[in-house]
């Protein structure tokens, strides 16, 4: 008998109108506006005149600016603080994570109130604080405190520059959203891990290191990908601060030559280029960390398209077998 | 008496009226056993009893409240020493740990690492034995649990029955004196129990001192020398196999083998 597969109506109309919508938006994208001036020219003693056009979304300025030395060196600064404070934010987060399961009260609730404080109030508003840090502390010492003992002693507002100040601001309060997120993975870890690596005669420290935490990882590793991603675009907010990154660029030039719309387009689409590479890396990571703990590893998209390719080529080389089915009489 | 005499008549492990409560519930009251070198004990009781609770107080990962406890002649958790009772650091706690192999219900396998990294880990990590070494004795030891052709995959890629087999090389790895099984076949499908009954019973062949929480009646008459039944937190009955599993002579055994058999 001839299978008769299901039509699906509903997918052919859903999908018209997004080719519709999608269609809209590129021409929007790639039109062009008149600016209301007219220019001239003449041809073999002929001339003629026609209004100007520009591109609606000033294109040829947006990829001037692109490759421009103060976009770039304000992308490299971008990346910086990214990598820096989320390298903070992760090391500071997991120690947090491991103080508040500890069973010293003392380490658990100062862990806690780290998060309560970090958590409760604006990044932007930490930055600032950051930022101006030199108008209470003038200096900054180390030493032990009531014995007028000094071992170090360092200027404040040298200490505090604008990029370091971005920086110990982010990553602070990166430090109370990472250590949530290592926690969840460490509760996530079995308790039978713990007594497994115990009952092997593994310290604490070993087995958090070589057991709990590896484990964890596969937990921690998806959401702090998101962490990564959303700490690239927060590091917008240290051009407030006067630091010079993407955006603080692209305000810088605009500043002077009033392109506000073209340049923060060239911002965005530098965003979206390494919100992109991100998630790659971010894929492949995750799937390194769970090992162990599939039976068989997603697969990457190359050796996925490989299968796919692989089908589309099989099915146009050999005739589709007839899904008929013997009737016994 | 020599001093060599004086060490094999040492009890491995002997317990005297051990106490420990959780939160006012009293879970071992005054629990008394005695284990000998190179004897398998089996220790059998209902749900609840506290059969786990001693195991975890025999190798410290639990802490007893009263009562005397001592492997190996040595007081758990505690240095006698000039008259005085000295408590051990972590380290040396973790030192004796290791000296004690056990293995659990849930086979605890560490799950990111392979079959043959769980069974070096500890070797490399604790005993501090070189990768190579190690890597020779796992090898060893899983071609005796018959998981040889099995050290590349991961835990998740085994059957019960053969991840409990590598828990057992996982303990075994340390070179315990000592080995604790705490319900290993309870959570296999009846027909993964036996091979994993094989390998306990060639380990207690090689003369290995163990001590097996189980309701494996058959492997207890079979394989132990002794066993004890614990409920409510004492020990109701102790001794011989054939004897306690066959004639109880008390009541509560007597309907504890009942419901079991
Ligand atoms: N960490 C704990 N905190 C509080 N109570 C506990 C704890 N561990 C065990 N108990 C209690 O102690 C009693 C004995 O537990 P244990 O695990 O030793 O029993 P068991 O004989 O091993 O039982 P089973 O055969 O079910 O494994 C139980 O009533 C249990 O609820
Ligand atoms: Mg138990």
């Amino acid at each position: 008998m001839k299978v008769v597969p299901v039509r699906h109506t509903g997918r052919w109309i859903a999908g018209a109108v997004m080719v519709v919508i999608v269609a809209m938006l590129v021409h929007t994208l790639f039109s062009k506006v008149a600016t209301g001036q007219t220019s001239c020219h003449t041809v073999s003693g002929v001339r003629s005149c026609h209004p100007v056009v520009n591109w609606r979304f000033s294109w040829n300025i947006v990829f001037h600016y692109f490759t421009s030395s103060e976009i770039l060196h304000g992308l490299v600064l971008t990346i910086e603080l990214t990598i820096l404070a989320m390298l903070i934010g992760i090391v500071l987060g997991i120690t947090i994570a491991i103080m508040r399961l500890s069973p010293n009260r003392l380490l658990s609730s100062t862990a806690w109130s780290y998060t309560w404080f970090f958590r409760g109030t604006p990044v932007y508003v930490q930055l600032l604080f950051w930022f101006n840090i030199s108008a209470i502390y003038q200096s900054l010492s180390i030493g032990i405190p009531f014995l007028h003992v000094t071992f170090l002693h360092i200027d404040a507002v040298s200490l505090f520059t604008p990029f370091r100040a971005a920086l110990i601001g982010l990553g602070l309060n990166e430090g109370a959203y990472m250590s949530e997120i290592a926690r969840s993975g460490l509760i996530a870890v079995d308790e039978g891990q713990f007594e497994a690596a115990s009952s092997l005669g593994m310290t604490r420290g070993q087995t958090l290191r070589l057991v709990v935490l590896p484990q964890a990882m596969r937990v921690i590793i998806p959401p702090t990908g998101n962490e990564v991603i959303s700490m690239l675009k927060t590091t917008s907010l240290a051009s407030a601060i006067s630091v010079v990154e993407v955006l603080g660029a692209a305000q810088n030039i605009y500043a002077a030559n009033y392109e506000v719309m073209p340049l923060l387009i060239t911002a965005s689409i530098w965003y979206l280029i390494i919100t992109t590479v991100l998630s790659i890396g971010q894929f492949y990571l995750e799937r390194h960390f769970a090992r162990g703990a599939q039976r068989t590893p997603p697969p990457t998209p190359i050796a996925r398209l490989r299968t796919d390719v692989k089908g589309i080529v099989a099915k146009f080389r050999t005739p589709r077998p007839a899904m008929t089915r013997e009737v016994v009489a | 008496m020599s001093a060599e005499s004086a060490v094999g008549a040492v009890p491995m492990v002997e317990a005297r009226a051990v106490c420990k409560h959780y939160a006012g519930v009293e879970v071992l009251k005054g629990v008394d056993l005695v284990v000998n070198r190179g004897e398998v004990t089996c220790l059998i009781g209902p749900s609840g009893s506290g059969k786990s609770t001693l195991l975890r107080c025999i190798n410290h990962l639990e802490k007893h409240d009263a009562g005397e406890l001592l492997v190996d002649g040595q007081l758990v958790g505690y240095e006698a020493r000039d008259g005085k009772l000295y408590e051990r650091s972590d380290k040396q706690i973790c030192v004796e740990r290791s000296r004690i192999g056990m293995v659990f219900q849930r086979f605890n396998l560490f799950q990111h690492l392979t079959v043959l990294d769980n069974v070096t880990i500890g070797q490399v990590k604790v005993k501090n034995v070189s990768p190579d070494a190690a890597v020779t004795r796992a090898r060893e030891l899983l071609a005796r649990v018959g998981l040889d052709a099995k050290e590349k995959n991961y835990p998740s890629q085994l059957s019960g029955g053969q991840q409990q087999r590598v828990a057992i090389a996982r303990a075994l790895a340390m070179e315990p004196k000592l080995m604790l099984f705490d319900e290993p076949t309870s959570a296999l499908d009846p027909e993964l129990v036996g091979e994993v009954l094989d390998v306990m019973k060639d380990l207690a062949r090689s003369g290995m001192t163990m001590i097996v929480v189980t309701h494996e009646m058959g492997f207890a008459r079979e394989v132990a020398d002794t066993v004890y039944f614990l409920d409510r937190g004492i020990i109701e009955e102790s001794g011989d196999p054939r004897k306690v599993l066959t004639a109880p002579s008390s009541e509560r055994l007597k309907s504890f083998l009942s419901k079991v058999l």
